[in-house]
């Protein structure tokens, strides 16, 4: 289990919720588990999300695990220059 | 329209050339002549991209007629190097990396050419005052000015 | 593929070095080919025929006069450009950004465009198209467009992101927040409070390069396109997507790109250049002229900004609490999202809120600008704690060094940071000589700190070995600045040889599987991941060679500083292979030898920077002169340290450009003012000092090399520490950027008469 932090906008769409338990080992899981039990989130998760592991920021790597205890935040995935 | 007949100089060499009456001379080298390093960046004489020397004067050839080459010597930064010695400017921009995109280079080097044969020994603020007619975007100018100081002293004791 | 991402310390050889790139002679004698510099046979001249009103209905195009003209070979509409997006909306609003559909919805919207035998024939045709515009009411303002009276520029769209969904259509696309702890109750143990309003004009990238293009669809569906850009392979989707294509049968070249800055990471003139082709059916030329690149092309956002920052006594800040809005021109956006984000990144803060509102406006489509909607926040957060340090009696380095984000500090977007530069910055920077050095008269000395994320992404490299052992690599990032200089370092680093051995070119869409684009500071991060794994690779195969050549187990062959070397008791009589030996021997020992990548690169660590400038203001005219600036940043590793002071000194000039005076300029009919260089004025050489840099190297965990990215953060500081330099000189606080001599003199006079 792993708890995982939203920010704003998301968790409106997470029924008002800014902290989620997850049954996920890694990224992948993690998104199929939130668009099941939060059906809202799923758009968002076509969109783009990021996911923040222990501070490290990841865009794309799906298969990134979720160690036990590390800090999870789900940001916006942003655009560069 | 009549194309007008054109003969004049460039690097040295005889050219002759059809263009049409308000052609510019920029149009006539990267588009009829094949001589692409003069670059485009504003079509006005804002940005120096296109800086040619016509007769020992540095002019903006987005400015200048093909018509108005006739009877005139051009030199452009295709005639900088002798075969293959780059010239100081063109190796001292390499060693500084006086260029990032390199798209204002051909223009910074043309304009620092008229600018040494003018004043070979310039001071920092003669250089920057001599190349504010060209605009880079990406170096913040630091490196080209570099460049120029170190070009001058190597040319000065040629 | 298994490939370790993770830091190791090293010591170098090659990286670190600063070698003359490898397509520095091509660019110094004007050989190398840039967008407008590539032409083929029988092309045509592409032109396109722009709305002359900031907002517009589009009741009819009349495009027969200009078909029957001798020399049009073809004429566009939106109806060429039929919607394909399939309800993806991002991408149709980058197609109805490309060519109009309803309405047009900026000065410069492109309505129409023709492809005729020549430019003259270009132009006379677009003149001939007859365009039934409904003049509609505008807005170009930022906090005007969000007044509840604004026109309304798209009715279909409702704020997102509010509590409650909205029964009213608005120009707020969305809301969004971010931020811990509670505000008010941080607010209520201040002893000082800092409480200001900013705003900041639209800047455009500048880049001298203007947006061009070649393309050359054939009848059997195949395409070629030639074009400058920052991702030809996100180019090459997105018209294949727009035009109905099979990616694969689009073949996108990147010529040398002449400057992009976030510019060209998006498409605008490439479906228009396909559409005409594919109507003409001939290769169609489209080069942007100046006027058209600022009036279509993305600039960054307009801004305006609330900030609140709380202190206690000894300096602590116990709340910091921002509003932040953005234009994003008339399409969504989330350029305000990102400033929230960024907004307070430099600092440990226990309290902390900041909402964004993204604003449509009558302005060209936002696009990103080097760290975009970074330099804006920091602009009004770096001023206001600037404020606060001085209502405090604090030093402002002093003051920021004890509030600045550490290791294990919870961000203000959110997560915990890992080992981060922001304070060795600081560190730095008060060390510096810089900060002692006497002012004169009129002088003020500013500083400011900024952050950026940096990005990875899609990443793929070839890298082949010749049978003359020397190495070509083909990378899939476009080099911006020098980056084929970096990766032929790694490349050689990796492999143990010599940089000149090493040969990188930028490989077309159809020679290379998909890399995201040169975006985010990623460009050397991401491809010097993919060029490492792609050598490591290499060296796999180069050991097996070696060991088929000595007839050993590959176990026994290890790779040393460019040779293979067999390892253990029985093999003591054996000498060395270089790469060269066991190169020439390929074709006996099993062909060509080669190594690939293709790899996510995530994990790119962020970067921050300390910037410190001396600014002279004339008190009678309000002008302003920069008369000393100092870069600090951490790069995590210099790759090529020349190239990194060139992005620090770029980043810093164009920061100073939008800082003093570069802006977009609006009439009251929403017509752009300054379309040029002359009246939008970027900094030229007699503007500015030599630019001094510090490179830090903290390394990013997440790379072999501890490589972060270096490209953008170098714009984020420049904005506040300008506005605190001329402060300081001048007495006023600026809070209107940029702060051009009329509005420092308007901020004197102000002051004087109290």
């Amino acid at each position: 289990m792993v708890e995982v932090t939203l920010w704003g906008a998301l968790g409106q769409v997470a029924g008002g919720k800014s902290k989620v338990e997850v049954e996920a080992k890694d990224i992948r899981e993690l998104f199929r588990k939130l668009a099941e039990q939060y059906p809202g989130i799923e758009p968002w998760i076509d969109r783009g999300i990021a996911v923040a592991i222990d501070g490290t920021i990841y865009r794309d790597t799906w298969s990134k695990e979720l160690p036990p205890g590390a800090e999870i935040f789900l940001l916006p995935r942003l655009a560069g220059g | 329209m009549a194309g007008v007949a054109v003969s004049t100089t460039i690097n040295g060499d005889h050219v002759e050339y059809l263009c049409q009456p308000d052609e510019t001379l920029l149009d006539v080298l990267r588009d009829r002549l094949g001589l692409t390093g003069a670059k485009e960046g504003c079509g006005t004489g804002d940005c120096g991209a296109c800086s040619i020397i016509l007769d020992d004067r540095l002019v903006c050839s987005c400015l200048v007629l093909g018509a108005e080459a006739e009877g005139r010597r051009i030199e452009t930064v295709e005639g900088m190097a002798h075969g293959e010695k780059l010239h100081p400017l063109q190796q001292k921009f390499l060693e500084h990396a006086a260029l990032q995109c390199g798209i204002c280079t051909p223009g910074f080097l043309i304009a620092a050419k008229d600018l040494l044969a003018k004043n070979p020994d310039p001071t920092e603020e003669e250089i920057r005052f001599g190349l504010a007619g060209n605009l880079c975007r990406c170096t913040g100018y630091d490196k080209i000015v570099r460049a120029v100081q170190d070009a001058a002293n190597v040319m000065k004791g040629a | 593929m298994n490939f370790d991402p993770r830091y190791s310390g090293r010591n170098f050889s090659s990286v670190g070095t600063r070698p003359i790139r490898p397509d520095g002679v091509d660019k110094v004698t004007g050989r190398a080919r840039y967008g407008a510099d590539f032409n083929m046979a029988g092309q045509l001249v592409g032109r396109v025929l722009r709305s002359p009103h900031a907002h517009a209905i589009i009741r009819k195009i009349d495009t027969s006069k200009a078909e029957k003209l001798a020399g049009v070979k073809a004429v566009i509409t939106a109806k060429d450009l039929p919607d394909l997006t399939d309800g993806d909306a991002g991408m149709y609003d980058i197609l109805d950004n490309c060519m109009a559909r309803a309405k047009a919805l900026y000065d410069g919207h492109a309505v129409a465009a023709v492809a005729a035998v020549d430019a003259r024939t270009a132009r006379q045709a677009l003149k001939l198209i007859a365009v039934d515009y409904e003049v509609l009411p505008h807005v170009t303002d930022v906090d005007e467009a969000m007044k509840h009276t604004a026109p309304l520029i798209n009715d279909t769209i409702f704020t997102e992101g509010l509590e409650e969904k909205p029964v009213k259509p608005s120009n707020v696309t969305k809301r969004s927040q971010f931020g811990h702890g509670d505000v008010h109750q941080g607010f209520g143990h201040a002893d000082f409070i800092v409480e200001r309003s900013f705003k900041t004009e639209q800047t455009h990238q500048g880049y001298i390069e203007p947006h061009a293009c070649v393309a050359s669809v054939s009848s059997d569906g195949t395409a070629d396109l030639w074009v400058c850009t920052q991702g030809h392979f996100v180019y090459r989707q997105h018209c294949a997507q727009l035009l109905g294509m099979e990616a694969s049968k689009l073949r996108v070249t990147s010529s040398e790109i002449g400057g992009g800055f976030g510019g060209k990471t998006h498409v605008w003139a490439e479906p228009v250049a396909l559409a005409l082709s594919r109507k003409a059916g001939r290769p169609v030329k489209l080069v942007m002229t100046r006027d058209e690149v600022f009036r279509a092309s993305g600039p960054t956002s307009a801004t305006s900004i609330d900030v609140k920052i709380g202190a206690r006594k000894d300096g602590t800040i116990t709340a910091a609490e921002a509003t932040l809005r953005y234009t994003s021109g008339p399409y969504a956006g989330t350029w305000a999202e990102i400033g929230a984000m960024t907004a307070f990144a430099c600092y440990k803060l226990e309290n902390v809120k900041t909402v964004g509102y993204e604003v449509l406006v009558n302005r060209p489509k936002t696009a990103a600008y080097r760290a975009p909607s970074a330099p804006m926040a920091a602009f009004a957060v770096e001023s206001a704690v600037d404020e606060l340090a001085k209502e405090v009696g604090i030093d402002p380095v002093e003051f920021r060094i004890r509030n600045a984000a550490q290791e294990g500090t919870r961000s203000s977007y959110g997560p915990v940071y890992g080992p981060i530069g922001i304070g060795p910055t600081l560190e730095a920077a008060k060390n510096h000589p810089h900060m002692k050095a006497p002012l004169k008269e009129n002088q003020g000395r500013g500083m400011a700190c900024g952050f950026w994320f940096n990005f990875g992404g899609q990443t793929c490299t070839d890298l082949n070995i010749g049978m003359d052992g020397s190495v070509s690599l083909a990378v899939g990032t476009v080099d911006v600045g020098g980056s084929r200089a970096s990766l032929s370092l790694v490349a050689a680093e990796e492999l143990g040889i010599d940089y000149s051995q090493v040969k990188a070119i930028v490989a077309d869409t159809s020679s290379l599987g998909y890399n995201d684009m040169t975006d985010g500071s990623r460009g050397t991060f991401s491809s010097s991941m993919a060029t490492i794994s792609a050598a490591r690779n290499a060296i796999k195969i180069l050991r097996e060679r070696a060991a088929q050549m000595w007839d050993i187990s590959v176990d026994d062959v290890a790779w040393e500083q460019g040779h293979a070397v067999a390892k253990g008791d029985n093999h003591g009589n054996l000498g060395k292979l270089s790469l060269k030996e066991i190169a020439a021997r390929s074709g006996t020992t099993g062909g060509p030898i080669a190594g690939h990548s293709e790899l996510v690169a995530d994990g790119a660590g962020v970067s921050f920077a300390t910037h410190i400038c001396d600014i002279e203001v004339d008190p009678e005219t309000g002008f302003t002169k920069v008369i000393r600036y100092t870069v600090v940043q951490d790069a995590g590793k210099a790759v090529h340290p020349t190239y990194v002071e060139g992005q620090y000194q770029g980043g810093a000039a164009q920061g100073i450009g939008w800082a003093l005076n570069e802006e977009y300029i609006y009439g009251k009919d929403g017509r752009l003012q300054n379309a040029g260089f002359l009246d939008y004025r970027i900094p030229v050489c007699s503007d500015l000092p030599m630019i001094d840099t510090q490179i830090l190297e903290i390394p990013n965990p997440n790379h072999p090399y501890g490589v972060r990215g270096v490209g953008e953060t170098s714009i984020v500081p420049p904005l506040a520490a300008i506005a605190n330099a001329v402060s300081n000189a001048a007495g006023v606080r600026m809070t209107h950027i940029p702060m051009s001599p009329p509005r420092i003199l308007a901020a004197i006079e102000a002051e004087r008469e109290g």
